[in-house]
């Protein structure tokens, strides 16, 4: 790094230094700042203010409940489905492939709330399927499976995503050699594929966790907000903000955002790993072109 | 069909090499391999993922959108305009709009100078800064908009100092666009950092050598490589910025005609039961949301293809 540094032309240090200043001052501002007040409004009242805001508040405590029973479902159905998905596309070539893709970033760029009104309009009183879920006494909008499909639609990218350009880039010989030796679809995939794509695959239920622990727009439509039954825990900081319990809001929201720290955390390290291993798959692929020159020349004669 | 032939050359060649190296290696490598390509080129469990991929993407995504935009339909072309273009929701469009350009092209510029910064300058703490600017994409935008609000309404920490001097961050305008620009700023850092990361260094020291400033180099020959990059992450930060619903609907205060983006007056309409409306203003934010998405791709082909 340092030859290289020495061999361009950077601009100035004073050019530099400012501009160094100016990033730390745009991310400090915009990021830092109000990541602390969360933790400083919410750690206002001392540790037994928190503690007595998270914990002893009926709703607040079914919110966390109800967050943490809803979002590994809607991860799991995604780690699935990634996995599954990202199989097809990187695995096989068949018209409609592009088309396909390109639907897997339609819940990025509609809004949660759109998502939220179309689940709303299937499965609400008014909806399409409403008489007869009715009939079968089944509560889909305003109850948890609702926000189910409403986590799950909003995190549908994250998983398969990341699981793609790994898939890419591995490329199947390795799957397609354990085919030829008599390997059946399952070993091949529990014993070749998972071991390869199993950073990758966390990094997406990372990110697909972090997402669904904190989704508000679609969330919010399809619950119907009900203090003690359908609030999750970001819905619950609003709700405790319109109630103007400004400090406990505060608390709710700083345990959210320690959650969400953890997650930076975590996919930090996974990161390096996956760096590291597609380090190695550089290296291997380097090596693997010698031994088979080697290999070639030695059968040569 | 094209894309799969190198990786069926490369697999050809492989299993000769596997073969030599495994037990039966006289005579067994070339009806071995014979057989491999053939099967091998059909990996198994094609019926069972696209069984699963294509049920959960009509499931969750093709028949809740069409729901969506049937329903809006059904109204007819008349009844359409009239639940979509009342004064309120244009108001809304024109908020949504507006605050989402604005926001969008100050994170263009701000994650510009960001992603430069952590691509080309070493300091200390440069890890730690470009950590943090996956914050936005983990906390919850909820938090973000409490906060926001709590920050700068008149007694809050930055309220303080800013509400003095006619700045209001709180219940208006600008908190939209403050929370907006929060939530983009990763889409437009993380566009831009790889491409100024994988410049070619030699053509600028080529710039300088023969004569051109600082500037010019920048603009002559550093802006276009990065220029592509820069108006996809610029279109990203506007998708999201378009849909955002959660830290907005804290900060913005929500008055109809002033600050209510078209998220906000979705919600306003579904809970006074008027359907009508609230499809009609979905199915115009989801026009533009599709759009928008469209052009992302082009773009992101574009930049795949500058990279090769």
């Amino acid at each position: 790094m340092p030859t290289s540094r020495t061999a361009t032309i950077d601009p100035s240090k004073a050019v530099s230094a400012l501009l160094v200043a100016a990033a730390v001052a745009i991310v400090g501002l915009l990021i830092v700042v109000p990541l602390m007040s969360v933790f400083y409004e919410a750690f206002s009242g001392g540790v037994a203010g928190w503690w007595r805001a998270v914990a002893h508040d009926p709703d607040t405590r079914h919110a966390i409940w109800l967050s943490l029973t809803v979002a590994p479902v809607a991860v799991a159905i995604n780690t699935v489905f990634g996995v599954a998905a990202a199989w097809l596309v990187a695995r096989f070539r068949f018209p409609g492939r592009s088309l396909l893709i390109s639907f897997f970033d339609v819940p990025f760029a509609v809004s949660p709330v759109v998502a939220g009104l179309a689940l709303v309009l299937i499965f609400g009183r008014q909806g399409l399927l409403g008489p007869t879920l009715a009939w079968l006494h089944w509560k889909v909008i305003f109850a948890w499976p609702g926000l189910v499909l409403a986590t799950t639609f909003v995190t549908l990218p994250l998983v398969v995503r990341e699981l793609i350009p790994v898939m890419e880039s591995i490329g199947p010989d390795e799957e397609m050699a354990a085919v030829s030796l008599g390997a059946s679809g399952w070993q091949v995939f529990w014993q070749i594929t998972l071991p390869n794509i199993r950073w990758a695959l966390l990094h997406g239920i990372v990110l697909a966790n972090a997402r669904a622990m904190g989704e508000f727009g679609a969330v919010y439509v399809v619950s119907g907000h009900i203090a003690g039954a359908t609030d999750t825990m970001p819905l619950r900081v609003e709700k405790l903000f319109q109630e103007y319990r400004q400090p406990a809001s505060m608390a709710v929201a700083s345990v959210l955002a320690g959650l969400a720290l953890v997650t930076l955390v975590v996919k930090f390290v996974i990161e390096h790993r996956l760096e590291a291993e597609a380090r190695e798959l550089e290296l291997a692929r380097s090596t693997d072109g010698t031994t088979h020159d080697a290999t070639l020349e030695a059968a040569g004669p | 069909m094209t894309e799969s032939t190198p990786r069926m050359i490369a697999f050809a060649v492989n299993p000769t090499q596997e073969a030599f190296r495994g037990p039966g290696r006289e005579g067994g490598a070339g009806s071995a391999g014979i057989r491999r390509r053939r099967r091998g080129s059909v990996l198994p469990g094609f019926g069972t993922s696209a069984a699963i991929t294509s049920m959960v993407v009509l499931a969750l995504i093709v028949f809740p959108l069409a729901v969506l935009v049937l329903r809006a339909a059904s109204l007819g072309p008349g009844g359409f305009l009239a639940a979509a273009w009342t004064p309120r929701a244009r108001a809304a469009y024109g908020v949504s709009l507006g605050a989402s350009l604005i926001a969008a092209m100050v994170s263009s510029l701000l994650g510009l100078i960001v992603a430069w910064v952590l691509a080309r300058v070493e300091f200390p703490g440069r890890r730690i800064l470009d950590a943090l600017v996956d914050v936005p994409l983990a906390l919850p935008t909820a938090v973000a908009g409490l906060v926001y609000s709590a920050l700068y309404v008149p007694k809050g920490w930055l309220g303080q100092v800013l509400v003095p001097l006619g700045i209001k961050g709180a219940y208006s305008f600008l908190g939209i666009v403050l929370v907006l620009v929060f939530v983009s700023l990763p889409f437009a850092i993380r566009v831009v950092q790889p491409v100024i990361e994988s410049l070619d260094r030699d053509t600028e020291e080529a710039a300088r050598i023969l004569g051109a400033s600082r500037l010019q180099t920048f603009l002559r020959v550093v802006l276009p490589g990065i220029l592509p990059a820069v108006v996809t992450g610029f279109a990203l930060s506007l998708a999201r910025a378009l849909g955002e619903y959660g830290s907005v609907v804290f900060i913005s205060g929500n008055m109809p005609f002033k600050t209510e983006i078209a998220p906000v007056l979705i919600v306003a309409r579904l809970e006074e039961f008027a359907y009508a409306e609230a499809t009609t203003v979905a199915v115009m934010l989801l026009a533009m949301s599709l759009a928008l998405l469209v052009v992302v791709n082009a773009l992101q082909q574009r930049l795949a293809h500058n990279a090769q």
